[in-house]
């Protein structure tokens, strides 16, 4: 009895300073949203309060100024496209590469490996000539065939590891009835990986959609630009206007958000499970 | 026989072709190119590129403070923002694992910062340390919160600290609470049966069985921080005076700004070489810790 009061107040006690902690985690949002509805002068003699008026006009003038619709659409396309190749070619070089064990297929993911250790800005700067050379740079199809090159090695070593944990039996007994080796791949094989595909989707799209570096070499078009350029863009543009560039930044992080809100049980299990298998 | 062997072959250029292909050009022809760049003097605009052999080199190790400096900066930050992001990490992580009524939102809440991309967050905190920090300021009369943030080199340099932890703590939190669970019940209760303190618990029985999640997550903060770029630009653009620059943004100058590609890809490369060292000795250091239940 005495240990399970003592049990009890110290959960409770724990449970405070938890959410005081994640009361202070929030502060900042609370920064933005309240001040992105006020007006300039009253958002810089009173940051902290809560609104006197809403000052939607703000959202529009960023809405507009951002040209917003565009640079989501933008994002969407890259992020969409690029990841539904990613998650398709790999998955099959992964196969491949555990049921066919040759020496090339060897070689290659081990080249894989070694290649997730190469950090972005070690080969930036000559990739933006080999775009330019092939004539993909300045385009939403060369930024995804970028998003492919890079995504490949983790994407494929994910998906690797899942491979060799489906036992072969399986895909032995479809070839005795008569499948053949796509037919193993795509009926037998294809539904078992689901758990994995989620995890490769959800990491690259996290890494994808907030990307800014990669896009803001390959992308000079104002009109191709995604949300992360689009924001950069209006910060170079507006300093210090800041009724305008909080709304521009809610704007910036909502579908993201709403996304996370959605699809959290899937993105917390994603990353775990990535975590265990990197 | 015949036939079955090219069908075999068409499978398999199918299966690994393209992502081989896509690969190989994206990365290794870069990488390749990036190696052979960084012996010359190539400046982006003019056709001629010339050999000038270790130059580039011997420039960047005797004649660089610049870079010296954000090396400097980049090896501070790492070493602070790991540790800080860890153990926040964790912290949050044991008490998230006790029986909480709002565990699932406090979870939530936690891991929220990262969704977001580092250059809105550094956009979003540029404002709070502006303009957020000083109302509270001003209504708490606390000194901490009427610094300079953005202003002295001393304090910019923790505010990148502060707005990483906060960023990057609650993806940590996750890997280390699936590790947690897992950490065999029968064990503690045995433990508490023979009378040992919950700090003897924690350091005796719970951190080296969660050894396995401190690899991946030293391996990832470290990743992260020492290549941090997005943050960077939008909250310092590593102001002032140059004293918050990062690697990866001294080699960005260095191409883009300064246009010596040359010289940027020599920089590459030896941040490359570094990144390198530096995670393959962190994995094998962290996985010698690592026991078995």
């Amino acid at each position: 009895m005495e240990t399970m009061k003592k049990y009890r107040l110290n959960t409770l006690a724990t449970e405070i300073i938890m959410i005081i902690v994640a009361l202070l985690f929030l502060v900042p949002f609370y920064f933005l949203f309240v001040n992105s509805v006020k007006t300039f002068g009253e958002l810089l003699t009173d940051s902290a309060g809560l609104p006197t008026a809403f000052e939607w006009s703000n959202y529009s003038r960023a809405w507009n100024i951002t040209n917003f619709p565009l640079a989501f659409w933008n994002s969407l396309v890259v992020t969409v496209v690029s990841n539904l190749l990613l998650a398709m070619l790999s998955a099959m070089t992964a196969y491949q590469m555990v049921r066919r064990n040759t020496r090339f297929n060897q070689l290659m993911f081990a080249l894989f490996v070694a290649a997730m250790v190469i950090p972005f800005q070690s080969i930036m700067i000559p990739l933006v000539k080999v775009t330019a050379t092939l004539g993909i740079n300045n385009s939403l199809y060369g930024l995804i065939i970028c998003y492919l090159g890079f995504g490949v090695p983790l994407s494929v070593f994910l998906f690797h590891g899942f491979v060799k944990s489906i036992p072969v039996e399986i895909e032995e007994a479809a070839t005795v009835d008569g499948a053949s080796g796509y037919g193993v791949f795509f009926r037998v094989v294809f539904p078992l990986m689901k758990p994995m595909f989620v995890t490769v989707i959800i990491l690259n799209t996290l890494w994808i959609w907030n990307d800014y570096l990669l896009p803001s070499l390959i992308l000079q078009s104002a009109e191709l630009r995604t949300i992360p350029i689009a924001t950069f863009a209006f910060f170079g543009q507006y300093t210090k206007q800041w009724d305008l560039a909080l709304p521009a930044l809610v704007l910036g992080i909502m579908p993201v958000i709403i996304f996370f809100l959605a699809m959290q049980k899937y993105i917390i299990e994603g990353i775990t499970q990535g975590a265990v298998k990197g | 026989m015949n036939r079955k062997k090219s069908s075999a072959l068409l499978q398999q250029f199918l299966f690994v072709g393209p992502s081989t292909i896509f690969f190989i050009l994206i990365m290794i022809i870069p990488f390749l190119l990036g190696l052979y760049y960084s012996f010359t003097n190539w400046n982006g605009v003019s056709s001629k590129i010339d050999w000038v052999g270790f130059d580039n080199f011997v420039t960047i190790f005797t004649n660089d403070d610049k870079f010296r400096d954000a090396f400097w900066f980049t090896t501070r930050f790492t070493v602070l923002g790991v540790i800080l992001t860890n153990l926040l990490g964790f912290l949050l992580a044991y008490f998230l694992t006790k029986p909480l009524k709002t565990r699932n939102v406090l979870r939530t809440i936690f891991f929220m910062p990262n969704v977001i991309g580092g250059l809105l967050l550094g956009f979003i905190w540029q404002f709070i340390f502006v303009k957020g920090f000083a109302a509270i300021g001003n209504a708490t009369n606390l000194g901490f919160f009427n610094l300079p943030w953005l202003g002295t080199k001393g304090t910019a340099f923790w505010a990148i600290v502060i707005v990483f932890v906060w960023q990057t703590a609650g993806y940590l939190m996750v890997i280390y609470i699936s590790s947690l669970n897992n950490v065999p019940k029968d064990i503690l209760e045995a433990a508490e049966i023979d009378g040992a303190s919950r700090g003897q618990v924690l350091r005796s029985i719970i951190i080296p069985l969660v050894m396995p999640a401190v690899t991946v997550c030293l391996f990832l903060a470290i990743s992260w921080s020492f290549k941090m770029f997005d943050l960077n630009l939008s909250l310092t653009k590593g102001g002032p005076f140059g004293s918050t620059e990062s690697v990866a943004m001294n080699i960005y100058n260095e191409a883009y700004t300064n246009n010596r590609l040359g010289l940027g890809t020599a920089k590459a490369v030896i941040f490359f070489i570094v990144v390198a060292i530096i995670t393959s000795l962190q994995v094998r250091f962290t996985k010698s810790k690592e026991v078995e239940a």
